[in-house]
């Protein structure tokens, strides 16, 4: 890492609330961890602890949603508590598909069924396939790459413990590899995409006099969340992919 | 390995031109064209040599602000910077965004060539951001449906009689215009303009 990069990024020491200036996005990860809000003029190292959560693991996930060039190294990953990944990355995952997919659905349909049928039924089918396509990108994960990474986690777990490791080859291969990076990559890229084309069409092209306020508020909408899913893009493919690849190779 | 930067150098003393061409093909960064000593033909020089720099010396130019415009609207995109060696009024230094002073060092020297350079870069990138000619070629058009369709760029291709080099320059000039990249996107930008 070069000696400035690691000179700007945020330290334990910190106060959450001076993160959080910093980069607001973040209030939108407090959740994922299960940090409640009201923390107050604490350091991040002081509100991890009240919360449970390892604070090495905090600051890397705010580090990375913060510094567009800063990616951790595998030697940094191997010296993280990164016990809370999957919850983080489940937590993730339901706040988009419970949360956010259906908010912009609604609003969408609201300006759909006001800009006249044809335009109407563009819009809504569009969203209908975007909204098909990241659900099951998600399922896909939470299918096949969440479990590997439990397993993997456990098997750690036991290893520390003394406990004798059963069945980890055979459970292995039962369910799938992690798919390929590059696979992956591709298809947030289009994802990402999909939701950028979403606000050009819904602010260049559709007909501009039916509701500008909510029309201008759900770009905005869209727009957050296209930012929130390519830094979930980056934490799955520059950190949980190269983690549990490492894992893998400890524990065969 | 980068192309190299090619640097016009305007400047009446013959052996300051010789020494800055010398330092600057040290870096090996740098292709310096046959220099000018006046500044009479110097647009002329620019349209036929298209250099990727110009340093000049302001003192040859007789009204600086008139010349200076000719200049850039020869070559837009080109970063300008000043000689400076000798008493330069400042209004007429204020016209450059960029100078060199021949007293620097060697290192300034590369530096500010850098960053000018780079300012450069900058602007071509705004030319880009201009909203010229983004309405869709018929070729253009018809690339779009069958896009929209489904159909990849092969078939395209093969359906109208092109190449498939040609065939994603137009996809590329079609998202730069719409600033829609996916298929679906495409597909609905089509439809809402009633193209299929």
């Amino acid at each position: 890492m070069k000696a400035e990069m690691s000179e700007r990024l945020f330290t334990s020491r910190m106060k959450l609330a001076d993160i959080i200036a910093e980069n607001h996005n973040i209030i939108l990860l407090l959740p994922r961890f299960g940090i409640p809000l009201g923390f107050g003029d604490k350091s991040v190292r002081e509100v991890c602890m009240a919360n449970d959560v390892p604070v090495d693991f905090m600051l890397l996930i705010c580090n990375v949603y913060t510094f567009d060039d800063y990616l951790p190294d595998m030697e940094s990953l191997a010296t993280t508590d990164m016990r809370p990944l999957l919850r983080y990355l489940e937590e993730s995952h339901n706040y988009y598909t419970n949360e956010r997919l259906p908010h912009i659905e609604v609003h969408l349909h609201h300006i759909a069924d006001r800009i006249g049928q044809r335009y109407g039924e563009i819009l809504k089918q569009f969203y209908a396939d975007f909204r098909r396509e990241i659900t099951e990108h998600f399922r896909d994960e939470e299918r096949y790459d969440f479990p590997k990474l439990r397993r993997l986690q456990e098997g750690e777990r036991r290893a520390e413990s003394g406990e004798r490791r059963t069945e980890n080859g055979e459970r292995k291969t039962e369910n799938g590899k992690l798919r390929t990076e590059s696979g992956k990559n591709e298809s947030h890229n289009g994802l990402v995409d999909k939701l950028n084309d979403l606000t050009q069409i819904v602010y260049k092209y559709l007909p501009g006099n039916v509701l500008p306020e909510e029309t201008m508020e759900v770009v905005f909408d869209i727009l957050q969340l296209s930012a929130d899913i390519q830094k979930h893009a980056l934490i799955e493919d520059k950190i949980l992919t190269p983690y549990v690849d490492w894992l893998e190779r400890r524990q065969k | 390995m980068k192309p190299l930067i090619s640097v016009l150098i305007a400047e009446p003393s013959e052996i300051i031109c010789e020494g800055l061409k010398a330092l600057l093909q040290t870096s090996g960064k740098y292709n310096i064209l046959a220099p000018l000593h006046d500044a009479t033909s110097v647009t002329e020089r620019l349209a036929a040599a298209r250099p990727d720099l110009l340093i000049i010396n302001p003192s040859l130019l007789t009204s600086p602000r008139q010349q200076l415009a000719a200049i850039v609207q020869t070559r837009p995109t080109m970063p300008v910077m000043a000689l400076v060696y000798q008493y330069i009024e400042s209004s007429t230094l204020a016209l450059f965004q960029h100078s060199i002073d021949i007293r620097c060092t060697y290192s300034t020297l590369i530096s500010q060539m850098q960053s000018a350079m780079e300012s450069g870069e900058r602007r071509t990138e705004n030319e880009d951001r201009k909203a010229e000619n983004y309405e869709l070629s018929e070729r253009e058009t018809d690339v779009l449906v069958l896009v929209a369709k489904g159909l990849s760029s092969k078939e395209i291709a093969d359906k109208l009689n092109i190449s498939v080099h040609t065939v994603n320059s137009h996809r590329k000039n079609i998202t730069h215009k719409t600033g829609i990249k996916s298929v679906a996107g495409l597909a609905v930008y089509a439809m809402i303009h009633n193209l299929m």
